[in-house]
């Protein structure tokens, strides 16, 4: 177990620099940070100074070597455009976005499992047979056009829910739904797919015969041993939303990191890019080592093998 | 001397006839009988053809401007709403500037497919390469490739390709590339199992003793043997990049103004949500039906080309 660990540790470090290296490099293959910084209106004495002044002269792999300490420290510099220190540019952001993406997978949960499940149970019923045309219709539909369509029918006409920001749980409605639904199709497939194969097994047999009742064989014998590559996809989906956040959030105008990014993006302000990547990359890693690990306590075949 | 069958041509195959049907007819049987690739093929088609025979079947130039005609109601306008300047002539009305919205749409369809058929290649080629190595040789090489997806998983998508094109500058090409060089993960993931359980079998092995080089069994013994399940990855990341463009597109970093891109529409629609939310219905419809067909015909493929997979 311990070494199993210690590889799954030293993989997620692995992909984190790999990434940091790789946004760095495209950043500053793509622009100049001098230009970037200087802004429009700059004249190019004003340019080749903040060139001298920020280091950006210097080779590339002394410039990486040296972001990459700070940021291993939580330290990414200074915005561009805000005159802030990145990381409390960050800080301040992800609070909203880990409630969009804890509401969106929660959405997505409640919708798919029950479904999923219900199914599974009746193949080619008419359950089944909504159950598919919803993961059909959700995997088809773009994430941002389905949001337009519910601020369409609920702000514009209903006049219900709130079409821009964050303050309150209203504001969280649209958003999380239409991040959810996207996700939907991936956890129906799933729950419906592994349910089938449990219910088949032996043990669900055995624990009929034995004359457990129904509801028993289903929750506790059935849907636990289906629900374990649900988990796995749970922390794969949730890395998505994070970046998928980016046109919900800016759509919405929620202040999160998407929007952040969005905004950091549309100003060319670098170092806040660098810094969302690298922070998205690192909670996928970290989602992904907790996946598997929950996966190795629920099912102890993984621990072993 | 009696004649065999094969002597004598005059007389009517009977066996054929009787026999199991041939490999070919049975496929049609199978495709044809695929109720939702019938439905995404026939979508497909109708949308593709579009797109092939824009500059005949657009009412008007897509590109024309007329400001004395702008934001015109589509023709259902007439019929709910009494508007009298909803017609014929614009069937699905005009934009901000006047521009014809159905010529848009029709000449839209050229850009989503354009991308998504050339996205889906470049990622199939880089996915194919990385996945079939990693899946032949095993080992170390696997897990170098191993570590590649890995770290192409955790880096956004979006995020990365709305970064790219925005530092870049945008156009149709850039887009095109960013996809291609982002989208291969599911394809080396596929293409790297199969090709871990195809060294596995007699016909590899048997190559491998022949002394063919390692090139020419991942071409000619384990590539042809892959085709179906590629083809239906390829079908999963056009329609993810068909998405992703529309989704860049509708940030303002895709596709720039004023190639009629349907995400871009959909921009340019957000801005009228309030006095004009026909506008949005429009792009939106077309591109749930372009990525609602190519999903329904890879579901199709997978289920016609492995029966054992079919639920």
């Amino acid at each position: 177990m311990l070494r199993f660990l210690f590889r799954r540790l030293v993989m997620a470090a692995a992909v984190a620099v790999a990434v940091s290296l790789i946004t760095f490099t495209l950043t500053n293959f793509a622009s100049d940070p001098a230009i970037a910084m200087a802004g429009d209106t700059a004249s190019a004495a004003e340019i080749q100074q903040i060139r001298e002044r920020e280091g950006f002269d210097r080779p590339l792999v002394v410039q990486y070597a040296d972001w990459l300490s700070s940021a291993v420290v939580g330290d990414f510099g200074y915005s561009y455009r805000m005159r802030v220190p990145v990381s409390d540019l960050i800080l301040s952001r992800i609070p909203v976005t880990m409630m969009l993406g804890g509401a969106a997978l929660t959405f997505a949960i409640v919708l798919a499992i029950p479904m999923g499940v219900l199914a599974a149970l009746r193949p080619n019923s008419w359950i089944d047979r909504t159950a598919l045309g919803v993961a059909v219709l959700g995997q088809a539909m773009p994430t941002f056009w389905f949001a337009l369509m519910m601020m369409v029918v609920f702000s514009v006409f209903l006049g219900w829910l709130p079409a821009s920001g964050a303050r309150s749980w209203q504001h969280f409605i649209m958003p999380a739904i239409a991040l959810g639904y996207y996700a939907t199709p991936a956890f129906m497939r799933l729950t419906r797919a592994g349910m089938l194969e449990v219910m088949r097994s032996d043990y669900i047999r055995t624990a009929r015969a034995k004359g457990l009742r129904p509801h028993v064989v289903l929750f506790h014998h059935g849907l636990r041993n289906a629900i374990i590559p649900i988990v796995s996809l749970a922390a794969v989906q949730f890395g998505f939303m994070l970046g998928g956040s980016v046109v919900i959030e800016t759509l919405f105008s929620m202040p999160g990191l998407g929007f952040l990014a969005w905004e950091s993006i549309s100003r060319a302000d670098l170092p806040v890019i660098q810094a969302i990547v690298l922070v998205i990359a690192v909670f996928y890693v970290l989602l992904n080592l907790m996946a598997d690990l929950a996966n190795a306590y629920l099912d102890p075949r993984i621990r072993i093998g | 001397m009696s004649a065999t069958p094969q002597d004598d041509k005059n007389l009517p195959d009977f066996g054929a006839a009787l026999s199991e049907p041939s490999a070919g007819q049975m496929l049609r049987r199978r495709v044809f009988g695929h109720t939702g690739l019938v439905i995404g093929g026939t979508i497909l088609l109708i949308i593709a053809l579009m797109a092939l025979l824009a500059p005949l079947i657009a009412p008007h130039d897509p590109y024309a401007h007329n400001l004395a005609n702008r934001l015109v109601p589509p023709i259902w306008h007439d019929w709910f709403y009494d508007d009298p300047r909803a017609t014929w002539t614009h069937i699905f009305g005009t934009d901000h500037q006047g521009r014809d919205y159905l010529s848009r749409i029709i000449y839209g369809a050229r850009i989503s497919l354009l991308i998504g058929f050339s996205a889906a290649i470049i990622s199939g080629v880089i996915g194919c390469t990385l996945g079939l190595v990693a899946g032949y040789y095993g080992g170390r090489v696997d897990m170098v490739v191993n570590f590649i997806i890995t770290t192409r998983l955790a880096m956004p998508v979006i995020l990365v390709a709305l970064a790219v094109v925005a530092l870049m500058g945008s156009s149709l090409t850039i887009v095109v590339l960013v996809l291609g060089f982002l989208l291969w993960d599911q394809f080396a993931v596929v293409m790297r199992t199969l090709a871990m359980q195809m060294r596995e079998f007699d016909f590899v092995t048997s190559a491998q003793a022949l002394g063919c080089s390692p090139r020419y069994i991942i071409m000619r013994e384990i590539l042809p043997n892959v085709l179906n399940a590629l083809l239906v990855v390829m079908t999963i990341e056009m329609a993810n990049a068909i998405l992703l463009e529309a989704a860049l597109s509708f940030l303002g970093l895709g596709v720039q103004p004023p190639l009629p891109s349907w995400g871009l529409m959909l921009s340019q629609a957000k801005d009228e949500i309030f006095f004009d939310p026909w506008m949005i219905t429009i792009p939106g419809l077309a591109l749930l039906m372009l990525v609602l067909a190519i999903n329904l015909i890879g579901d199709g493929l997978r289920d016609v080309t492995s029966p054992e997979g079919r639920s």
